[in-house]
């Protein structure tokens, strides 16, 4: 019973993690259309520069904060200064785009924040806490619960507000869109400003229990693929279920079967969901016009 | 001047050209043995082959029938350890591992492209994402087969009538000559009727359809040869190397050369030459650089992909199509309309 609940927690705690880099993911992809290799860079991004500030005597809070506008602001600079300057913009040339990125960052964070990893220390101070006869890291409930508030958050922003109504326009009917005054630019800017924040955010809260290198954010990236397109790939609920779904299912053929073979696992549920359901968990088919 | 009346048909014209271009750049090739300074640089030139294979492979997915496949380079591997395997754990012969690496690359490919090739969008790449991460685990975890981390060693290499391909000088040839017919046959099929309506698909989908091109089984079928072929590069890999390495086959070398596909030309024929150029030399020159060597390389491909869409491979038809377009204004005729300049292109892309 304990163990059920220590591969249940465990399992929520990543898979909150893949979810909230899979939004990002999901963010980009509804407005471009395109695969974005960036998202896991921009992960690591915020854990190192947040694991870099707090080394250097930054507190916590102002490292996180600081970390996450550097993020949004790297997110920016690739979509003002790369991907716009894209005269003939197709999703495969903007993904293709994306791997550049994602190799720029990840070498210059290697080289001017190092090569070493780094770490930051638990949000709160007390140990960890039983539940249940389950163990749980007290960064694991600030995983879950940040994780939470920014589903709600980005819940939030893309069904109540103009700005966000007005991105889930554009990604939907840019012609049209932008003939009622939603400017094309501004959204597409916008989506890679928030994929980088959320992707940041992810990166502060998840670098205590795991630590952070320049090398991170690649597999983290992949992770987020497969999260996404198991919820259904640009569904914002879909990005949610996804990224527990996969927690779960690698904490869990981890802690039951095997720990070597719980990454392959997690691949064969994801194959075996798309051949049952293409779109994936939430996902809905596109109607193909001419 | 007088039109020449021409015999052969617009596209039997463009396949000799093809033809007479591989020729050429095939003799070429075979100047490498003679100026290289010593086996190394010697076996550069059959890394260039064997790459050549595997982004012409990638290629064919990617740039015919326009979706991104992410586990090339996991395909690669599991050609590789097939042949590898076959060879070290039971001895069996290199030339018959290598068919069956072909045939069950080949296969494998089928069934994941049976599974997500039956939507449009980006779903092949997601299966081949998940497809790719399981073949890293099993490379690594079975190792018995495989050899686990630290590889798989003692793979012997091909051998012609007693005659052991294990040395560069000697593998040099067999590369060249398997280079030269793995893109001869796909000059061929680019030109042939199979080939053309798999690049239709590129173009529209729904056009093909409404064609009658089975767009599902065409995709599914170019899958499956396109793992094939790099399943081929992998055999070659693994019995010239004698060693196979997981780390060789990861999801990064995928990403890799999706980009050495983009950086060549997507869809151009000539574009893999260029691809595999860029992937086999441009680690030995960045290499002076160190630490920014990443950074070199991830500017260079944003300069490439912003300013030259079509990849490198472009460059000659841009620089043909200036030269043309001079031409025809001087020799204009208000009477007759301009021969259309897209139509044709000296690396074989279909104008946009």
């Amino acid at each position: 019973m304990s163990d059920t609940v220590q591969l249940l927690l465990a399992g929520l705690g990543t898979g909150s993690i893949y979810a909230m880099v899979a939004l990002g993911f999901n963010i980009i992809f509804k407005s471009t259309g395109a695969l974005n290799f960036a998202q896991g860079e921009w992960v690591m991004l915020g854990g190192m520069v947040a694991a870099t500030l707090y080394a250097a005597k930054v507190p916590l809070a102002v490292a996180f904060v600081v970390a996450v506008v550097v993020a949004m602001a790297v997110g920016a600079l690739s979509e003002r200064l790369v991907v716009r300057k894209l005269k003939k913009p197709t999703p495969m040339s903007i993904t293709i785009l994306t791997i550049a990125i994602a190799i720029c960052t990840k070498s210059i964070v290697m080289l001017t924040l190092g090569k070493s990893p780094a770490g930051l220390p638990s949000f709160s101070e007390s140990g960890p806490i039983s539940i249940a006869g389950a163990v749980l890291e007290t960064q694991s409930l600030w995983i879950i619960g940040i994780a939470a508030l920014v589903m709600a958050g980005a819940g939030y922003f893309f069904n109540r507000t103009v700005l966000g109504k007005a991105m889930r326009a554009a990604a939907a009917q840019p012609e049209a869109a932008a003939l009622v005054g939603i400017s094309p630019k501004l959204t597409m800017s916008l989506s890679f400003i928030l994929a980088a924040a959320v992707g940041a955010v992810a990166g502060v809260i998840v670098t205590p229990l795991t630590l952070t290198s320049f090398d991170h954010g690649t597999i983290l990236g992949f992770k987020a693929f497969c999260a996404a397109m198991l919820g259904g790939l640009g569904s914002l609920p879909g990005a949610m279920l996804g990224g527990l779904f996969l927690g779960l299912a690698e904490s869990f053929a981890g802690g039951m079967l095997s720990s070597h073979f719980k990454d392959a696992v997690a691949f064969v549920v994801l194959l075996l969901v798309l051949v049952k359901w293409p779109n994936g968990l939430l996902g809905r088919g596109q109607v193909e016009k001419v | 001047m007088p039109t020449q009346p021409r015999t052969s048909s617009f596209a039997g014209h463009r396949l000799d050209r093809h033809r007479w271009t591989l020729f050429a750049v095939w003799v070429l090739a075979l100047v490498w043995p003679l100026v290289a300074p010593n086996d190394y640089v010697l076996s550069l030139g059959v890394y260039f082959f064997i790459n050549l294979i595997l982004i012409a492979s990638l290629n064919v997915i990617m740039g015919w029938t326009g979706q991104v496949s992410l586990a090339h380079a996991a395909f690669y591997g599991l050609g590789a350890y097939v042949s590898g395997v076959l060879n070290t754990r039971w001895g069996i012969s290199p030339w018959l591992g290598t068919i069956a690496a072909i045939a069950a690359v080949g296969g494998v490919a089928a069934f994941v492209g049976w599974a997500t090739l039956r939507l449009r969008g980006p779903y092949l790449s997601m299966g081949t994402l998940g497809f790719s991460g399981i073949l890293s685990v099993l490379f690594v975890e079975l190792v018995p087969l495989t050899g686990g981390p630290n590889g798989l060693a003692g793979i012997e290499p091909y051998e012609v009538f007693g005659y052991a391909l294990d040395t560069p000088g000697r593998f040099f040839w067999f590369a060249w000559l398997v280079g030269a017919l793995v893109t001869w046959l796909l000059i061929n099929l680019f030109c042939s009727v199979p080939g053309r309506s798999l690049r239709a698909i590129e173009g529209s989908e729904i056009g093909a359809n409404t064609l009658g091109v089975n767009t599902f089984r065409a995709k599914v079928i170019a899958f499956s040869l396109s793992a094939g072929m790099a399943g081929l590069a992998g055999a070659m890999y693994a019995h010239f190397n004698q060693f196979a390495s997981p780390e060789t086959f990861g999801f990064f070398a995928s990403v890799l050369l999706v980009v050495m596909v983009a950086l060549g030309g997507v869809g151009s024929l000539w574009g893999p030459v260029f691809g595999a150029l860029v992937l086999t030399c441009v680690p030995e020159l960045l290499r002076r650089f160190q630490d920014s060597e990443l950074l070199i390389f991830g500017l260079c491909m944003i300069v490439v992909l912003l300013y030259l869409p079509g990849g490198i491979s472009s460059l000659g038809q841009r620089f043909g199509r200036a030269r043309q377009r001079k031409h025809l204004v001087k020799e204009a005729d208000p009477s007759k309309p301009l021969r259309n300049l897209k139509m044709e292109s000296p690396n074989g892309t279909v104008g946009h």
